[in-house]
């Protein structure tokens, strides 16, 4: 239930102060989705929707750390 | 897709195993707090690919698991009042009350709705002036900030015919209570990725003092399962317990801020009784008194009552990580997802069907 799925914002659609809304593409598959939560999210970002809901905006040096992680043990092992 | 297919690489996942095997020296029994974990786990086959000295029990992080039967015979109540339409994520519909499902009162015609977002109930509400719509507040941290941004739109559109059903439940007293059991075995935790996003981890911290368990800030796919197994298996190896992050590309320390800000307005902490489980101190949450007229269960006048699973339903000692279900004697047998006894098998998420779903029939031999 607490599924979160990660897409691309594409498009603001709305925001009126109290709701915030943009379109998100998932694979091909687009939807609108509530911003309020991420407000600092930008057209290219990529963010984590929850029922409707853009919960938080991937970190994307983040998201390479557990790769490097990997790829320096794999430099150990050679070396 | 990005952010997901490289995380169920198969090269990567290996590598993980990998380490965990070199890593692993004593025996250790780990939790994953969240159904949506638990379901990776056995679909992926991560618990077989890890150390069998490395024992994974399902905690009770479903939703649709935990909400008691009480909260299923009060939503059957007001679907059976005048003008309602009663709405709900898809997952709750076919969870059992001490007398039929929401599904059933859909098949003989009662107007129940599947939402896929809490602010599409507020759009029912807005389009239909002469009905009552109700939804079905359930989840924990994570759908929360939803469901409370439904009651705030509702409040300021002013909608009197819009409420809400609110079962709302909390992971860190859950752990604690599980900590505090008797017969607790469970020595690290992966906590929740999403529960996490929104709430961050600080709350964990005393937790993992007073208790002395590792608890680890995890996601959903593969590679964060194995990278969060193989962090608090070498806090466990080296006797530290202190709050880690696997989760790191979407959960930051102090969580997401305007959700917080939200959740505070709208809602404030009450025990909670857990199906199967039983009542946790301070572990769920109920709409604050500014946002009272939108409570379903004030508006609608519900009685209370009290409900029990079946006699041999063990689902209790599962959402607790006593017993795994492969050790339930009614498993796949006399209970299966088409006729459930317990709310874990009812769920998809719920760990009973998981097993079922991926054929966990063997119990390992100890
Ligand atoms: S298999 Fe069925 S009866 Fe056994 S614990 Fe799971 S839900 Fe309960």
């Amino acid at each position: 239930m607490c599924l979160g799925i990660p897409g691309e914002l594409t498009e603001m659609i709305l925001d009126d102060g109290l709701i915030k809304t943009g379109k998100m593409n998932f694979g091909g598959i687009v939807k609108e989705v509530n911003l309020s939560y991420t407000p600092e999210a930008k057209v290219g970002d990529y963010l984590i929707v929850h029922v409707g809901f853009a919960i938080s905006i991937i970190d994307e040096k983040e998201a390479m750390k557990v790769f490097d992680y990997l790829k320096e043990i794999d430099g150990l092992e050679l070396g | 897709m990005k952010y997901l297919d490289e995380y169920r690489d198969r090269d990567t996942v290996l590598k993980l195993v990998d380490e965990i095997h070199k890593i692993t020296k004593q025996k250790w029994t780990i939790m994953e707090m969240c159904g949506g974990q638990t379901h990776s786990i056995i679909r992926y086959g991560i618990d077989e690919l890890i150390p069998d000295k490395i024992r994974l029990v399902h905690g009770p992080g479903c939703p649709v698991c935990v909400t008691p039967i009480e909260m299923i015979d009060k939503a059957l109540e007001i679907t059976a009042q005048p003008n309602v339409i009663f709405t709900s994520f898809g997952d709750m519909l076919r969870v059992p009350g001490s007398n039929g499902d929401l599904f059933s009162v859909k098949a003989k015609g009662g107007d129940v709705r599947i939402v896929y977002s809490p602010m599409d109930a507020v759009e029912l509400a807005k389009n239909n002036p002469e009905n009552d719509v109700v939804f079905f507040g359930v989840g924990f941290e994570t759908t929360a900030p939803a469901n409370a941004m439904s009651v705030v739109a509702a409040k300021s559109q002013e909608l009197k015919n819009f409420s809400v059903l609110i079962s709302h439940v909390l992971v860190p007293p859950a752990i604690e209570a599980i900590l505090q059991s008797e017969k607790n075995e469970v020595q690290g935790f992966l906590a929740a990725g999403h529960v996490c996003t929104i709430m961050g981890y600080e709350e964990y911290v005393p937790l993992c003092e007073t208790y002395k368990v590792p608890i680890v800030v995890t996601g959903f796919e593969p590679v964060d399962l194995l990278q969060g197994i193989l962090m608090t298996i070498k806090q466990l190896e080296s006797g530290q317990y202190k709050v880690d992050n696997q989760y790191t590309r979407s959960v930051s320390q102090q969580g997401n801020d305007p959700a917080q800000k939200v959740l505070q307005d709208v809602f404030r902490v009450v025990p909670r009784k857990w199906r199967g489980i039983g009542e946790i101190p301070m572990s769920g949450w109920t709409l604050t008194d500014k946002y009272t007229n939108f409570d379903a269960e004030k508006k609608f006048g519900v009685i209370h009552t009290t409900a029990d699973e079946p006699a041999d339903c063990i689902s209790g000692d599962i959402l607790m990580g006593h017993k795994r279900p492969n050790e339930c004697s009614a498993f796949g047998t006399r209970c299966t997802p088409e006729n459930p006894f317990g709310a874990t098998m009812v769920s998809a998420e719920g760990a009973c069907a998981a097993y079922y779903k991926y054929h966990r029939f063997q119990t390992e031999l100890a």
